[in-house]
């Protein structure tokens, strides 16, 4: 690719992202400086709250995807197993668990929490994480205990849930000494709702052929919605890089260029081997152009009430895609496959996120019957790179990208 | 003794157990989990029965669960897709950890049985909500049955069988401390037989079964030579093998923290009042399990007042490969237990199968040396 190509294709909100994300960290850095207590939270934690009570909120998920990114993972695992953790452990946990003990890592470890909050919708890792870092830094922790939803979001449910917010905003109170502010908080959902929708938007961008970025691309302007979701910020910096994709629409410029083949993944990144995998892609005229990760942070959307939102938080937090059963995930990635227009299914089975991966080779089944496309599954960890053999990985998506090209000639 | 020949024998052979409770006209309801409520299935008229694996090869099941999930979920499903396990009517999968969760969904979608249900009990056990919500599970899982049974499930036919469970879980803790007392007076091989036998076969006839065990031990004197102290903590053990393994290396186990074990069993449900209410707050009050929340120490706490009452000389931690749950809490208990001056020691596992050799020189030397 020339140098003037790679240019023209950059996307130029990436620069914003990231000088938004280090304010971001040094703001969490320097909080004890600053009077401000530091939470943290889990990816799929209800976020709104501690916005509004001028908590910072931290995600060790997030600092996990740094960490796989500059290829620190690998040693920070090992560090953890030495401690005792079984290599079999998610990843995220393991590189947090002894990031919090060696503080090491790209930013030097994460600042010292004053309270933890745990949502178990994404899975029961976090549940069991979280209560090893209330005992290593002897703080206060919420559990936000969402019952998975396996056929149906039941009213036992709803009332459990419900209840559990009050306990957490008192929970908050108790801590922080102050009284919670309502009216706050419904600015705050408000900000959350609408940084939601910008976010749909711009994932639906690719929908358009050809896609103006990738599902590689969703994955970096992800951190925003999931560290920021209920401020200003995050609403403004969606706002802009929705204008940038539809410009870049309009501009007929592509993520790919020459984008022949459309594909969908499922399931976490590879973050040690992002850039290798894009160029993998993109010399075969295919794009990523979405997948079941990333929208995640928008698919409960619908059970939100801007306007009550303390309200409809129970449901929206409850009914994300991971905690619901395999069935209906499958028919959700289907629906993402019309919508997407996809020519073939992508799946990584992920070691480390088990209520993520098991059940996939039943969504494979159901995905080459239904949509009838070719389906891959690759073998990795997110952040590990223990597993994952790239020659194989190499093999297998040459193979896959000759079947699709062959299907579509 | 003859009352524990009857387990033995009983264990070997469940399709056989699962024939002969059929042939009374009673339907059998299959279970995964320490907190699936035997109390309620049972009260319905139905036969609640702990799956274990049959460790048979891994086949069929290799084309729904990764290699990298406990070998008690590839393996259990196995048996389900092989047709080993369709003497079933039923099944029922209490929420534990991400594996079971799943194994569920994959279940239901590849369902073989005419009954099924979820019973997504709360994570966290320690606050009102949670057992209000715990309550909620538990009557609409009352409902379930119900409507499978035809019949009305009466506060009269649950307070019965509460009685029973109590009196075999009773019995059951009573052989615990027995052998605790009298360390070696019942081989290890028998304490196996006759757990896993009380969470398969008839109730009726364990309940009958039990008691004789308890007069004939407790006239029993303690043998001469008592062997090290041990405690074995974990998810499950379903093999004798291993127990014979660890007296043979000159250990006596006096305890467990398993989930086929006193972490089953120990706790009576209060039977007075409203029966569901009582038997959600067994649950609510038991020791948990590691897919559970009580308080972040709650289980290491219990491991050592478990030690210390036992007065282990060492605890065997002996973990599933893959247990997410159990794995994550290890270094933890570890830890209190080292605190605590008690030597431990970790065994990885698979279910399907085991490296006796092997295990048996580990057994060995960790027993000489505590
Ligand atoms: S990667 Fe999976 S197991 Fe790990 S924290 Fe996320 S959802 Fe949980
Ligand atoms: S052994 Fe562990 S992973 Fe397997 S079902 Fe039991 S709790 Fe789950």
């Amino acid at each position: 690719m020339s140098d003037k190509l790679a240019e023209k294709i950059k996307i130029k909100s990436a620069k914003r992202m990231r000088d938004i994300m280090t304010t971001y960290y040094l703001d969490a850095m320097t909080a004890g400086q600053n009077n401000k207590q530091v939470a943290w939270i889990t990816s799929g934690g209800p976020v709104e709250p501690l916005v509004a009570m001028d908590i910072i909120p931290i995600y060790p998920e997030n600092h996990g995807a740094m960490i796989g990114a500059s290829k620190m993972g690998e040693d920070l695992c090992i560090k953890a197993e030495n401690m005792g953790y079984s290599s079999d452990l998610c990843s995220y946990a393991r590189t947090d668990i002894s990031c919090s003990v060696v503080k090491g890592g790209p930013i030097g470890g994460l600042p010292k929490p004053d309270m933890l909050i745990c949502c178990n919708n994404i899975c029961g890792t976090v549940l069991k994480w979280y209560e090893v870092q209330a005992r290593f830094y002897n703080v206060p922790l919420f559990i936000l205990d969402t019952p998975i939803c396996h056929t149906r979001y039941s009213s036992e449910i709803a009332r459990y849930v419900r209840a559990q917010i009050d306990e957490y905003i008192v929970f908050l109170e108790t801590i922080t000494k102050r009284k919670f502010d309502y009216d706050k908080m419904a600015r705050v959902g408000k900000l959350a709702y609408e940084s939601q929708l910008l976010w749909q938007k711009v994932l639906n961008t690719t929908a358009h052929k050809p896609s103006p970025m990738s599902a590689f691309d969703a994955f970096f302007f992800l951190a925003l919605i999931v560290t920021l979701r209920g401020t200003q910020i995050a609403v403004d910096f969606y706002k802009d890089l929705l204008e940038e994709m539809e410009q870049r629409i309009k501009d007929g410029i592509s993520m790919v260029p020459d984008e022949k083949y459309r594909l969908l993944w499922d399931n976490l990144p590879v973050w040690y081997r992002l850039k290798w995998l894009s160029q993998k892609f993109s010399d075969h005229n295919a794009c990523l152009v979405a997948d079941t990760y990333t929208s995640a942070w928008c698919g409960a959307i619908k059970y939100t009430d801007e306007n009550h939102f303390l309200d409809s938080m129970a449901e929206a937090y409850t009914r994300i895609y991971l905690n619901i059963g395999v069935d209906q995930m499958a028919d959700q990635v289907l629906d993402m496959i019309k919508f997407y227009d996809a020519d073939g299914f992508l799946m990584h089975s992920n070691r480390s996120c088990k209520p993520y991966s098991f059940g996939q080779m039943d969504i494979m089944k159901i995905v080459r019957e239904k949509a009838d496309i070719p389906v891959l599954m690759i073998e990795a960890d997110m952040v590990d790179p223990r597993s994952f053999s790239q020659s194989q990985v190499e093999t297998r998506i040459d193979a896959f990208m000759e079947i699709i090209k062959q299907r579509s000639s | 003794m003859k009352e524990i020949k009857v387990f033995h024998n009983a264990i070997k052979d469940v399709p056989a157990i699962a024939s002969k409770i059929k042939e009374n006209q009673k339907k059998i309801i299959g279970t995964l989990c320490s907190y699936a409520p035997e109390e309620l299935i049972y009260a319905a008229g139905f036969h609640p029965m702990r799956l274990f694996s049959s460790k048979s090869d891994i086949v069929l099941a290799e084309q729904h669960l990764q290699a990298y999930c406990c070998s008690l979920v590839r393996g259990v499903l196995e048996d389900s897709l092989s047709g080993q396990l369709d003497f079933l009517y039923g099944t029922v999968f209490p929420h534990t950890c991400d594996s079971i969760q799943r194994l569920s969904d994959i279940w239901r979608m590849n369902g073989r049985y005419e009954f099924f249900a979820d019973v997504v009990l709360p994570a966290k056990v320690n606050t009102q909500s949670a057992r209000t919500y715990m309550v909620d599970v538990l009557t609409k899982f009352k409902k379930d049955l119900e409507t499978a049974a035809g019949r009305e499930i009466t506060d009269t036919d649950l307070r019965d069988s509460i009685k029973k469970f109590n009196l075999i879980r009773k019995n059951l803790s009573k052989i615990y401390a027995l052998q605790s007392k009298k360390p070696g007076i019942i081989k290890g091989a028998d304490l196996y037989a006759i757990v896993k036998g009380s969470m398969v076969m008839d109730r009726d006839e364990v309940a009958d079964l039990l008691p004789a065990i308890v007069a004939n031990l407790e006239k029993m004197d303690a043998p001469e030579k008592c062997g090290k102290r041990i405690v074995v903590s974990g998810s499950i053990c379903d093999s004798p093998d291993i127990y014979t393994a660890i007296e043979a290396a000159g250990g006596v186990i006096v305890g467990d923290d398993l989930c086929t074990g006193q972490r089953w069993f120990e706790g009576e449900v209060l039977n007075d009042g409203n029966p569901v209410n009582a038997i959600a707050t067994r649950y609510m009050d038991r020791i948990i399990c590691p897919a559970k929340h009580s308080s972040p120490t709650a289980r290491g706490e219990n491991m050592i007042s478990l030690a210390r009452k036992n007065r282990a000389d060492g605890v065997i931690f002996m973990l599933l490969k893959f247990c997410d749950p159990h794995a994550f809490d290890y270094p933890y208990l570890k830890e209190f237990l080292e605190k605590e001056g008690i030597k431990n020691l970790l065994i990885e596992m698979d279910d399907q199968q085991q490296n006796l050799g092997q295990l048996s020189t580990r057994f060995e030397t960790f027993i000489h040396y505590i």
